[in-house]
């Protein structure tokens, strides 16, 4: 782990880049990275988020300044201009179920090719993609899901970069950290180590590649 | 009584103790509202957390504390927290015990529909589809008709949430179930007659000899 500024964090990632950003409706979203993005303009970005938040909010503001040119997400129904952009085809929407979402990416950051789930059988979503029977039940075969860049928001960080998590702001950021080339961490309090107890690391040090540094 | 209010007191009524319960939003969020207080149920906010509590008091919120449309919660003693996997997990593997969700069409074989209207209404299903497909028992709460158009159908016409069919249906008019996989007319809402009901429902009930009147 290497501890750097937001600003050094965000130069190193590319315009057009793949881009997996935690948080849950702007919960648990690293706000820094995110104001950073965009003010440096990164633009062309192929995000992958639980949802669009709100406008002015988390992921929000990548849709406010036009940055996201792909999307792979839950639900955007509360963001309307995330909605509009999806609607005129400036972007490009994926829609997965939030549990599908959350094992493909899993799937990626465990070294597997995808999994198999009963969401989706008998729908729209089944449509084009591999069927599997195990024991006579039906299963969507569902594709792992990596990006470039993950960029996670953490309660706690240690000097070595452990992380520990605060009630529902954790949601898709310890599965994130797991399924990118480069994790990008933001947190609320960097502290020594040691004061995250063994037993209540989320996510081990080694993960973190990028540490934003407070202050 | 408020029809809202009407479904959500019934729904309330379809909840054991110790079951781990979900409910999505709009009218199945109401039913927390009347769970009777020595029934001890866990809610799960698919966010990530179980054992929801209620709005916090005004300037007790916190930002890390929150319902899956990103809005302020409270945590009651014994609440425990986890991620989006350990989340899914519970709801595809068959741990959760009841959800509660709203509705746009159900079938007379129990199809739900309500994650989107082609054309018009496409905000994603978030986790709609693995909570019908992997919670215990699935119960719709809904109104029984939109702008006098019954939501109850002889086959949905919106893509549907899940092949699997729910288990019950609530609305301010009727409780329907599926015994045999043929929706059937359990209640009537108070006040109101079966010819009553079967007039503003489009799919065929079957109607057994007794149909009793909603207790709420």
């Amino acid at each position: 782990m290497k501890a750097v500024s937001v600003e050094e964090a965000v130069a190193m990632i590319p315009a057009g880049a793949s881009v997996m950003v935690g948080g849950f409706m702007g919960v648990g979203t690293p706000e820094r990275l995110l104001d950073e993005v965009v003010r440096q303009r990164k633009t062309g970005l192929t995000l992958i988020s639980n949802d669009a938040a709100t406008p002015g909010k988390g992921v929000g503001k990548l849709f406010d300044q036009t940055l996201v040119s792909k999307l792979t997400a839950t639900h955007i129904g509360l963001n309307p201009k995330a909605q509009q952009q999806m609607l005129a085809n400036q972007i490009a929407v994926d829609l997965v179920p939030q549990g599908t979402f959350v094992e493909r990416i899993r799937a990626g950051g465990c070294g597997l090719g995808g999994v198999l789930t009963p969401t989706g059988v008998g729908t729209l979503l089944a449509e084009g993609k591999r069927q599997i029977e195990v024991d006579g039940k039906p299963f969507l075969l569902e594709t792992a899901l990596r990006a470039q860049f993950a960029l996670v928001h953490a309660f706690l960080a240690d000097y070595l970069g452990n992380l520990a998590y605060a009630l529902t702001s954790r949601n898709f950021n310890p599965v994130m950290a797991m399924a990118a080339d480069t994790v990008i961490v933001t947190a609320e309090h960097i502290v020594p180590v040691g004061v995250i107890a063994p037993d209540h690391v989320v996510t081990p040090a080694p993960l973190v590649d990028y540490l934003i540094t407070n202050g | 009584m408020d029809p809202q209010i009407i479904i959500a007191r019934r729904v309330a009524k379809e909840l054991r103790n110790g079951n781990l319960v979900n409910l999505g939003i709009g009218i199945p969020t109401l039913v927390a509202n009347y769970v009777p207080s020595d029934l001890k149920v866990f809610f799960q906010s698919e966010n990530g957390l179980i054992g929801t509590g209620p709005i916090p008091e005004q300037g007790m919120a916190h930002p890390t504390l929150t319902d899956a449309g990103g809005r302020p919660i409270s945590a009651l003693p014994g609440a425990s927290t986890f991620d989006s996997a350990m989340s899914f997990g519970l709801i595809r593997g068959g741990h959760v015990d009841v959800t509660v969700l709203g509705g746009l069409q159900v079938d007379a074989h129990g199809h739900l529909a309500n994650w989107m209207i082609p054309g018009k209404m496409v905000p994603g299903m978030g986790g709609a589809m693995d909570l019908v497909t992997g919670a215990k028992r699935v119960i719709v709460a809904m109104q029984h008709a939109a702008k006098g158009k019954s939501k109850i159908v002889a086959k949905c016409s919106l893509p549907l949430t899940s092949a699997r069919p729910v288990n019950l249906v609530v609305t301010d008019m009727a409780v329907i179930g599926f015994p045999d996989g043929k929706a059937t007319l359990l209640e009537t809402a108070p006040g109101l007659s079966v010819g009553e009901v079967l007039a503003l429902t489009e799919a065929d009930l079957a109607i057994p000899d007794n149909v009793p009147e909603m207790r709420i």
